[in-house]
């Protein structure tokens, strides 16, 4: 019977929980960086200033109906009652000033939280390059001259500087408790500068579906202290292994559930030639745009024809 | 000689597939021999599928969306499953490949072979009635329409028993729909269910536009119009402006899979995100194709039973009007995470948000239409209720995705899924309910089950919440989409509770189920003799119920909006017209059916690569088509003597009421 009833109230738990929003269940509601933390702001007042209107409306819906009833004999019954000036200048004025205010929000959280904008600390910056192959993630420390699979580990408090990538098809690079996400993208690049105030090991994965593999395409994210992050970089440093062009041509082979990997040393170039799709000695795209604007520049006859032949 | 296609296209290893398949064909086996055992073949042939008559065509747009809801919730119930069972570290029951095709073809399914048909289906049976219409502008084409909706639909289920269906989600973004990356025939299935289908809601919406424009009764001007005509009109004008992307969108697709053409590819200069920028720029207005009329059927029927017209009629007007337009400002709002400056991410962050202004005056103006009003709840008025408190709740989650910085954390996250599954059951769905209830006496003679009614209203109402606020929850705690499998028991614990939500939804639906058996055999207890079962307001309620093939014995002139409302208060007639004039209508034609099952083959040639035949029903299209254009015997006239009959049984029937 009792475990009937810790049963019943486990699911009564479960069913009123979204209302209690302050969980440690709730990521994005529990930043560990300065930009979740601001996100998760914009989130509360976004979600007050639209309920405003959210709960009168219902409020009203079960009021009116209740009132106006068919049954209820007593209600006004106005049959002809159609417009109201004051009423309709009213229900378009409200919305209009609360969407002004959230155009005002949204116009500056978004430029002052542009994902490519980098973050303002005194520290310098972690630069990593972040390859969502089929299907886990490859990031490459160049500063460092190492590289992980699914494991990504930086000092607290400092700003991380990704810049991001594609092997084959699109992803979408997301760490919930430091918020912004961006995806990524075969042949092109994009930017995302995050950063953790405090130490912690946090999820990270793809949130744009990209094959059979992706449900396990996950990846930890650790913020460490100084000191630990560079007993984690000498780890990693004294695994033997090289991320060649090679060994990258095997790594982006599809495969699932892939372990995490280090890489004590890489080939400086993998990352442009996985942005510019030319691991495999074929033509890189910077390459051949730049051909292609001379082309037009210059019109050499000589160059026509080249941009898309392999084995430049 | 078959291209692609072996028999090792056929799952045979799929236990879950063969027995879907083997359910579906016993059931058309044994819906075969019923048609046989009642002789009910020659009446679906002459009065059903060669009909160009738009009520009978809206009733079968219906029913095939309500087929199609079955196949779609069937999807739903099994990726619900599926979460629950493999949150806990297990692999659970589907394997990534079926799941994949799963979630692909429940947002197919649901969107266009649904909700669309649905709507499209109302607005046949409803839209010519209300502006005092005989048929469309092109009933040949109306039933055209149809068939090539229907040949869509056979193909998505064909690919369940014949190859597969895509695993790129509803959108098939490149370059995973590549042919690279999805070298089997399911994102072909795509393609061509969805190019064919296209096709059959590009020509309903030319039908409906010149309709709405051309064929109103006198003195019915614009804004004398019923509202549920006015959203279908702008919907029909989205549909206009908005297909013809989808069409091209996909045809560069399938110059990729198809010539080795690079519009989207990795390389030789192709970028998925043109595909992206395309299909939304199709896929946002797509969602206010849907909604706009729902918001009519609201706007009739909160009027009719608030026993008050609707109030603001002319702001309800302008509201839709500005959504039509704002519909295609907004597309980037779809991924602002792609890479976009502040200054463009704001733009459309901005945009999303002007569009809840017109969507709050609405809002408001059905709540000052109960006010004061005498409020008679019956199953069309709940489905409004409901409609209401949960809609704004969608739209308050949808104006939090309205800004880019609240979408950095919750793009593509299930607390965006929850979002536009609260926008399109509470909005779409509930609407679909209310007019299914609101509008059945008229297309049939008899009303729906009123108990039964609630009971699906009730749980549908409480199994939406079940099923989607943990969902909401969930989108709060990190949880992307589509994930076959994940490790996380305190999510598992919410997604028991989601998964509860849809068997409750399963409930709503198998009450609907009964609600429709139960009335057809309570028929005569719910016959509707007088044609205005709810007391109505708009022309449709001034027809017997079901109204005559030919709808109006004699044109009616309207001289304010509510025009049967109005007619009522001077007096309805009760005896039969002294005399009557013929009427001019068009013909039944098989045409529409013959090219449907030569459109299936053309899809099918396409698809497996068989070229012969492709070629061959191409050919085959052209000369139909052109072949009809030469048949002259499309229309003739109905004596008068037939009307004078039809409308003296009518008014013998009323009277004999009246006794």
């Amino acid at each position: 019977m009792s475990s009937y009833l810790r049963h019943a109230l486990r699911v009564l738990a479960v069913l009123i929980a979204p209302l209690s929003l302050s969980g440690c269940d709730y990521a994005l509601l529990n930043p560990a960086g300065p930009i979740g933390a601001e996100e998760r702001s914009i989130l509360l007042l976004a979600t007050a200033l639209m309920l405003i209107v959210v709960v009168p409306v219902i409020l009203m819906t079960i009021a009116f109906a209740w009132r106006y009833r068919a049954s209820n004999k007593a209600a006004t019954y106005a049959p002809e009652w159609e417009h109201s000036n004051r009423i309709e200048v009213i229900v378009w004025l409200v919305p209009c000033v609360i969407i002004s205010a959230l155009a005002y929000v949204t116009w500056t959280t978004t430029h002052r939280l542009d994902p490519y904008r980098p973050l303002v600390s005194e520290a310098k910056p972690v630069e990593v390059e972040v390859v969502s192959l089929d299907w886990k993630w490859l990031f490459i420390y160049p500063d460092l001259k190492i590289a992980t699979v699914n494991e990504l580990a930086f000092p607290a408090n400092v700003p991380v500087r990704f810049r991001l990538t594609s092997s084959a098809v699109m992803n979408s690079f997301f760490i919930p408790r430091l918020g912004t996400m961006i995806y990524t993208m075969p042949g092109m690049e994009t930017k995302l500068s995050l950063m953790a105030d405090q130490t912690g090991s946090f999820d990270g994965f793809s949130t744009n579906f990209s094959g059979d593999g992706f449900s396990g395409m996950n990846f930890t994210a650790r913020s460490m202290s100084q000191e630990d992050f560079q007993a984690w970089v000498d780890k990693v440093r004294q695994t033997g292994s090289v991320l060649s062009h090679p060994a990258y041509r095997e790594l982006a082979k599809p495969s699932e559930d892939a372990a995490v990997t280090y890489y004590g040393d890489i080939d400086s170039m993998v990352y442009h030639d996985a942005l510019n799709k030319c691991t495999d000695g074929s033509a890189c795209i910077d390459q051949q745009m730049s051909m292609l604007s001379a082309r037009d520049a210059f019109g050499d006859p000589a160059l026509c024809g080249l941009a898309p032949s392999k084995g430049l | 000689m078959f291209g692609k296609l072996t028999l090792d296209a056929i799952p045979f290893h799929e236990p879950i597939i063969m027995g879907t398949v083997a359910a579906i064909g016993l059931g058309g086996l044994a819906l075969v021999c019923a048609l046989t055992y009642f002789r009910l073949w020659k009446p679906l042939w002459s009065d059903w599928l060669t009909s160009v008559d738009h009520k009978r065509i809206g009733v079968m747009y219906i029913v095939l969306a309500i087929v199609m809801l079955l196949r779609g919730f069937a999807d739903a119930l099994m990726m619900r499953s599926q979460q629950a069972l493999a949150s806990t570290g297990g692999p659970g029951y589907l394997p990534p490949e079926h799941f994949d095709q799963i979630f692909t073809a429940h947002g197919v399914i649901m969107i266009f072979f649904m909700a669309m048909p649905m709507v499209i289906g109302l607005m046949n049976v409803v839209v010519p009635l209300q502006i005092g219409a005989r048929d469309v502008a092109f009933p040949y084409l109306n039933n055209l329409s149809l068939g090539m909706t229907a040949a869509g639909v056979v193909l998505v289920n064909l690919s369940l028993a014949v190859g597969e269906f895509a695993r790129t989600g509803w959108l098939a973004y490149p370059p995973l729909s590549e042919l690279a990356y999805s070298p089997g025939v399911g994102v072909d299935y795509y393609i061509w269910a969805l190019q064919i289908s296209g096709v059959g809601t590009l020509l309903a919406a030319v039908n409906f536009v010149v309709t709405i424009f051309k064929m109103r009764a006198p003195g019915m001007t614009l804004m004398r119009m019923p509202v549920f005509t006015w959203t279908a009109l702008c919907s029909n004008i989205l549909i206009l402006a908005a297909f013809p992307i989808l069409t091209a969108t996909l045809a560069l697709l399938s110059l990729d899979r198809y010539l080795g053409m690079h519009f989207f590819t990795n390389d030789g200069g192709g970028n998925p995100m043109l595909y992206i920028n395309l299909i939304w720029a199709w896929g946002h207005p797509e969602v206010y194709i849907l909604v706009l009329p729902s918001f009519g059927v609201f706007s009739e029927v909160v009027a009719t039973f608030s026993g008050k017209p609707l109030f603001g009629y002319k702001s309800m007007v302008y509201a839709t009007l500005c959504i039509t337009v704002l519909s295609f400002m907004v597309w980037l709002h779809h991924f602002f995470t792609m890479g976009s400056g502040a200054n463009v991410n704001s733009f459309f962050g901005i945009a999303t948000m002007i569009i809840s202004i017109p969507t709050g005056v609405k809002i408001f103006n059905w709540l000052f239409t109960l006010y004061r009003g005498r409020v008679r709840m019956t199953t069309p008025i709940l489905w409004t209720l409901g409609f209401l408190v949960t809609f704004v709740v969608g739209g308050l989650t949808g104006v939090l995705l309205a800004v880019p910085t609240a979408d950095f954390v919750l793009h593509n996250s299930v607390f965006m899924v929850a979002h536009f599954h609260n926008v399109i059951i509470g909005g779409v769905v509930f609407a679909v309910f209310a007019a299914i209830t609101y509008w059945f006496p008229k297309a049939f003679g008899f009303k729906l089950d009123e108990r039964l009614g609630k009971i699906t209203f009730w749980f549908w109402m409480i199994g939406y919440w079940v099923a989607w606020t943990p969902v909401y929850a969930l989108g709060l705690m990190g949880m992307t989409r589509r994930l076959d499998h994940l490790d996380n028991p305190v999510w598992h614990n919410y997604l028991m509770v989601a998964a509860i939500g849809a068997v409750l939804i399963l409930f709503g639906i198998l009450a609907f189920v009964a609600q429709i058996l139960v009335s057809v055999l309570n028929r005569k207890a719910l016959a509707d003799v007088t044609g205005d079962p709810w007391n109505g307001r708009t022309l449709e309620w001034s027809v017997s119920s079901p109204p005559p093939f030919y709808n109006f014995a004699r044109t009616p002139h309207v001289l304010t909006k509510d025009a049967f409302w109005e007619a009522k208060k001077e007096g309805v007639p009760t005896e039969p017209e002294p005399a009557y004039a013929e009427i001019h209508m068009p013909r039944n034609t098989a045409t529409g059916v013959v090219l449907t099952a030569i459109t299936v083959a053309l899809g099918f040639a396409l698809i497996w690569h068989i070229w012969w035949l492709a070629i061959a029903s191409l050919a085959g299209v052209i000369v139909v088509s052109i072949g009809h254009s030469f048949n002259e015997n499309r229309d003739y006239y109905v004596p008068s003597a037939v009307v004078r009959k039809t409308e003296t049984a009518r008014f013998r029937k009323l009277s004999s009421q009246e006794v």
